[in-house]
């Protein structure tokens, strides 16, 4: 399809599949956690708002891990249609780490989502509340499993390579491999984020609608409290992963700056801060570029003149340098605009006008999916950025691939494209209807039906999507 | 081949073929509905049918994660062999399944647009289980793998062959064949009668099917031919088919005895006979023709310690899947589907 190999389709497919996917589970960990801290507000002040927002947004999380499930299993599956090189090579330990994964979600789902979804009129406060504490620990241990795997394949430890697969020899070493803990706190922050500013969004848009509407009140003040806590800490967390990068894959930290290397006889210039450039890969070059002299040399090795390894020296093993950069940027670019945003948040309600700024609640709720772009903006820089390497330093993504013909990934990829078309469609759509809702809606009254409820995470809603 | 066996993949084989047993069996009877839903056009039997899945169904999928995720970690050649080999089966597979599991979500939300989720449920069960038995019958049927790069060495559409076919249509009478046996436990009244009519056909093509696959798979593997013409393999079969045969011949005369969960018991009992004959013919190859479980296992580090987590996990899977069944016992009635 338009002159592509078989590599670039199915690498074409798995970012695809994985871009559509991993705003699912984002949404359910931030959500499980923010369901988490409104249960505990509604038990410890007994206020009602808590209890219906509880309400609102546990609707929203059903469907969220729902569609988390689903694109997960194609997830799992593409390892080993689309990258058969890995699964066979890399499966003693990547196999291991995603079975965990399964597992942990299993326990969480067998365990808890069950009551938590259903159980409110069953079991005592405190038990139900119990059930939403373990799903949202279920979310994040799920989390920590894929990164866990995520990581290893970034920055490998722990492995010993026998007849060219990569057997484990230290189970800890390759769990808690170098980059695990900077890229884990890293993602769920950007989970936590991407809810915060969620949330935001659909509260504004609630208080435009209705003004005096005190559950919308009570959202747009959460969420401007966790964007104000997190966002600070999610500039540390990444500036520290960018760090962790410098020393363990520095050809992609050179591709996020756009650097290429000092001029011949210029080392003493230091690494510069390139704002805009047009990267050329064929020359090795940035065909154009906006600098700030020195600034990169300071906050990458903390000395005015301080070095890095420019993309030049890698020869061809570097990553798409135009994707990285730019993708990097939006991400950061991003990041600071959410920043701006919690800062302007805080501000207003330090002198009171939180609830009636009308300007910035219509920013917010435009701005309300920002959060979940700049996260899959920042998977596309450390996923782009580790190329050639899927397993980096030791496999490469082509060696990698499935021994499969560019045919059958072109009917795959479009059979895929046609039908994450519909579901996403449908499931969005549903979504939206879900947060139109009233949140502030009365509280239903359990009945003798209710016993048989199904246990599937989206009849958790008994919304129609005829709207 | 025997003498370098060791205790873990068999162990793993023992538990990827539970989580298979369970996932053919209760994943086997909610495809069963949506095959023979084009034959109950009412929206009240729809109603009734998809009812009496719907409470258990999420965890019946959770069955066959269980085991590709198991296959991954403890067997992962066969993963990196098997799906490639597989794929456009596979492909379609997984998409007829999505689909058919968004449909089953959103019927239950739409009445404007109910009529097309009913298609796409339906389609998405036959073309589920058409792909799930052409999966099959390529794997009896032998891939071709380059045993010394250890990845699969044949062509795109090798698994589409006249036997591979044949398993697909078997596996959608066999589906159909649980899904009404499943019906008949949970339904009474007009919709269980029509069940009923559904069991005696089908139970007798099913046992013709496996009839046909058991004298097709010899014909072009040496081996399996081999194991069947010596003791015990012989014997073994001899058995299993005593046994098949026996067990369609008492479900059919249970109909007119309406012995409903007998029935749906001896359904569940057939496809164990397959099972159980698979194992027969082909262990400890896990990839006919030849490779077995112990060429193909992971490391023993990676066996053991992702067995630790099945010990747990299995046991809490299962105590689930029999606690959501106790909760949602008897039979199904339109009146009581307000919860749906």
């Amino acid at each position: 399809m338009f002159g592509l190999d078989a590599i670039d389709l199915a690498r074409f497919q798995f970012a695809f599949t994985v871009s559509f996917h991993i705003v699912f589970p984002a949404l359910s960990i931030g959500l499980a956690s923010f369901l988490v801290a409104l249960e505990a507000l509604w038990l410890k002040t007994g206020r009602d708002v808590y209890h219906q927002l509880y309400r609102f947004w546990i609707r929203i999380f059903a469907v969220a891990f729902g569609l988390g499930v689903v694109t997960g299993v194609v997830m799992a599956y593409e390892f080993g249609t689309n990258w058969s090189g890995f699964a066979e090579k890399g499966g003693d330990i990547t196999g291991v780490l995603l079975t965990y994964e399964v597992l942990t979600a299993f326990f969480m789902e067998a365990g808890f989502l069950g009551i938590m979804l259903f159980g409110e009129q069953r079991v005592s406060r405190s038990v139900h509340f119990f059930a939403t504490f373990m799903v949202a620990l279920g979310t994040l241990i799920s989390a920590t499993w894929i990164l866990v795997s995520n990581s290893w394949m970034q920055t490998p430890s722990g492995y010993e390579v026998v007849n060219g697969r990569f057997l484990p020899a230290d189970w800890l070493q390759v769990i808690f491999n170098p980059s695990f803990p900077y890229r884990f706190v890293h993602m769920v922050m950007a989970a936590y984020i991407c809810v915060a500013f969620l949330v935001a969004g659909v509260g504004a848009y609630h208080l435009l609608r209705d003004r005096k509407n005190e559950g919308a009140r009570t959202m747009l003040s959460l969420a401007m409290w966790m964007a104000i806590v997190a966002m600070p800490i999610q500039i540390v967390a990444g500036d520290l992963h960018g760090l962790n990068t410098l020393h363990h894959q520095p050809a992609k930290l050179a591709a996020m700056e756009g650097y290429w290397g000092p001029e011949a006889g210029k080392e003493g210039d230091g690494v510069p801060l390139t704002l805009f450039a047009l990267p050329n890969m064929a020359e090795g070059k940035n065909d154009f570029a906006i600098e700030v002299p020195h600034v990169a040399s300071l906050y990458l090795t903390h000395s005015w003149s301080g070095q890095i390894q420019g993309l030049s020296e890698f020869k061809d093993e570097i990553p798409d340098v135009p994707l990285v950069f730019w993708s990097f940027r939006v991400m950061v670019g991003l990041g600071m605009l959410m920043l701006l945003l919690s800062m302007v948040g805080a501000l207003l309600r330090w002198r009171g006008r939180l609830y009636d700024q009308k300007l910035f609640h219509r920013v917010l709720m435009c701005l309300s999916p920002v959060g979940f772009v700049a996260l899959v903006a920042g998977w596309v820089t450390t996923e782009a950025g580790r190329q050639p390497w899927v397993i980096y330093g030791l496999l490469k993504t082509r060696d990698a691939a499935s021994y499969l013909g560019a045919g059958s990934l072109t009917i795959s990829l479009l059979a895929f494209l046609v039908v994450y078309a519909v579901i996403f469609s449908i499931g969005i759509y549903y979504m939206l209807q879900l947060i139109r809702k009233e949140p502030t809606a009365p509280l239903p009254q359990g009945g003798p039906g209710e016993e048989r409820h199904p246990k599937r995470p989206m009849s958790a809603t008994s919304e129609s999507i005829d709207g | 081949m025997f003498e370098q066996m060791s205790a873990l993949p068999i162990a793993w084989l023992a538990i990827i073929g539970l989580a298979i047993a369970m996932y053919v069996v209760l994943d086997g009877f909610t495809l069963g509905i949506g095959i023979l839903f084009p034959f109950f056009k009412g929206k009240e039997d729809r109603d009734v049918m998809m009812g009496t899945a719907s409470p258990v169904w999420d965890g019946n999928q959770t069955w066959m994660i269980l085991a590709g995720a198991g296959l991954y970690g403890a067997f992962p050649l066969v993963y990196a062999t098997v799906l490639p080999a597989l794929y456009l089966p596979l492909v379609l597979m997984l998409l007829a399944l999505i689909f058919r599991g968004i449909a089953f979500e959103f019927r239950a939300k739409s009445t404007r647009y109910r009529h097309m989720f009913d298609m796409a449920f339906s389609c998405g069960a036959i073309i589920a289980t058409f792909a799930e038995g052409i999966v099959l019958g390529g794997i009896i049927h032998g891939l071709n793998v380059d045993l010394d790069q250890r990845h699969f060495a044949g062509g795109v559409l090798d698994w589409l062959t006249p036997f591979s076919v044949f398993t697909g249509l078997a596996l959608i009478c066999g589906y159909a064949l649980l899904g009404a046996s499943w019906m008949v436990v949970k339904t009474e009244g007009a919709i269980q009668r029509r069940a009923y009519n559904f069991v005696r056909p089908l139970s007798l093509l099913v046992l013709l099917a496996m009839a046909v696959v058991a004298v097709w798979t010899p014909i072009h593997n040496v081996q399996v031919f081999e194991r069947w013409s010596t003791v015990p393999g012989a014997v073994l079969m001899v058995v299993l088919a005593i046994i098949a045969i026996a067990l369609c011949l008492s479900i059919i005369s249970g109909i007119s005895k309406r012995k409903e969960r007998s029935i749906f018991a001896k359904v569940i009992g057939l496809f164990l006979v397959g099972l159980a004959g698979l194992l027969v013919s082909f262990f400890p190859v896990i990839i006919p023709p030849y490779i077995t479980i112990f060429q193909a296992a992971s490391s023993e580090k990676s066996q053991f310690f992702l067995i630790v987590g099945y010990l747990v996990i299995i046991p809490l899977v299962l105590g689930y899947t029999v606690y959501s069944y106790y909760v949602f016992r008897g039979k199904v009635r339109a009146e009581n589907l307000s919860h749906y």
